[in-house]
């Protein structure tokens, strides 16, 4: 079995590495998804006067904090990539650590958030408002959750200074999960 | 302004993440901004005037989406193609909201009429009481 790398690895016809160019055709497809569903949430949000009510059940600073903790892993994972161009593989690894522990600290939130919504009868069939509420949010946490699962195998090999192109790869990818929730906030918990 | 080149590999790089250097600005500062600009998007609504509201939290989210694909993602050195399939996305999101809008949030046309939907809207919708949900069409 031969151990040479894929040739897809290393060429760069479309004037940059493959894998940085199948990351970004996977966030335009996303863009798609979840620009539609926040589409049709604007449409509803404007044209449905029970929105504004089922909003005010949300909690802004649950929101706040949520953005903060994924700025703050962001930063981490932009940090990663810079190690990594450093040649760093044990720093970038801890980089990527510490963005998973942001990414399981917005999971743990989301959970107690949701059960409180839940225990106060606000589920997915409630109302519109709370239709999308936990299609986009859920959605999204769906990205995080992979996002994670993700970065700690990269964060495996790069901290043995293997495949260290993949750091800067699920950091982009992770950069377009925050910039998701960026406008999710406002939507959600903020236009009451 | 400092010039900035996008990373270019050779395509027998073995190692391209050592074979290319991205211009790295100082992400604490950028980081700091943004936290900035999340305190202003909470802090704009609690004035309760609305355009108020509307420039702090969605505004500010836009300035801080460009802030985060611009240091992070480094989208501005990316090949020039690469904005380009971003901005064919983002144009076809709009596509999806100009053709659907009239249907949602007009309750009569030309040709037609939402007779029920008309109705609720009319009386601001349901009492909290009888349930949370609107009927569906």
């Amino acid at each position: 079995m031969s151990s040479a790398r894929p040739i897809a690895t290393t060429r760069s016809a479309a004037g940059m590495p493959t894998g940085r160019l199948a990351v970004w055709w996977v966030i335009a497809s996303e863009i798609v998804i979840f620009g539609g569903i926040i589409a049709s949430y604007v449409m509803y949000r404007l044209s449905h006067d029970s929105f504004a009510r089922d909003a005010a059940e949300t909690k802004m600073w649950i929101g706040a904090i949520n953005t903060f903790v994924l700025l703050t892993s962001s930063l981490f994972a932009v940090l990663g990539h810079k190690a990594a161009e450093e040649g760093d593989g044990r720093k970038a690894a801890n980089m990527l650590y510490l963005t998973s522990l942001g990414g399981l600290i917005f999971l743990v939130i989301k959970t107690f958030e949701w059960a409180d919504k839940i225990s106060h009868g606000h589920t997915l069939s409630s109302s519109p408002f709370f239709s999308f509420y936990y299609l986009a949010a859920g959605l999204h946490a769906l990205h995080v959750a992979v996002g994670v699962l993700i970065m700690l195998i990269v964060a495996q090999t790069a901290r043995r200074n293997l495949e260290l192109h993949r750091v800067e790869l699920i950091g982009v990818y992770w950069h377009f999960v925050d910039i998701v929730w960026i406008f999710l906030f406002p939507l959600l918990y903020i236009a009451k | 302004m400092a010039t900035q080149h996008a990373p270019v590999s050779t395509g027998h790089d073995e190692h391209p993440a050592h074979a290319e250097h991205t211009h790295h600005p100082n992400y604490v500062r950028v980081y700091v901004f943004l936290l900035v600009l999340l305190l202003v998007s909470i802090a704009g609504p609690e004035l309760g005037i609305r355009w108020v509201t509307l420039i702090t939290a969605f505004g500010v989210a836009v300035w801080k989406a460009y802030l985060v694909a611009k240091n992070f993602m480094h989208i501005n050195i990316a090949p020039r193609y690469v904005g380009l399939v971003v901005a064919t996305c983002l144009v076809f999101m709009v596509l999806f909201f100009a053709g659907t809008a009239p249907d949602v949030m007009k309750h009569e046309g030309l040709r037609w009429e939402k007779p029920q939907d008309w109705q609720q809207a009319q009386t601001h919708l349901p009492d909290p009481e009888q349930g949370h949900g609107e009927a569906s069409h």
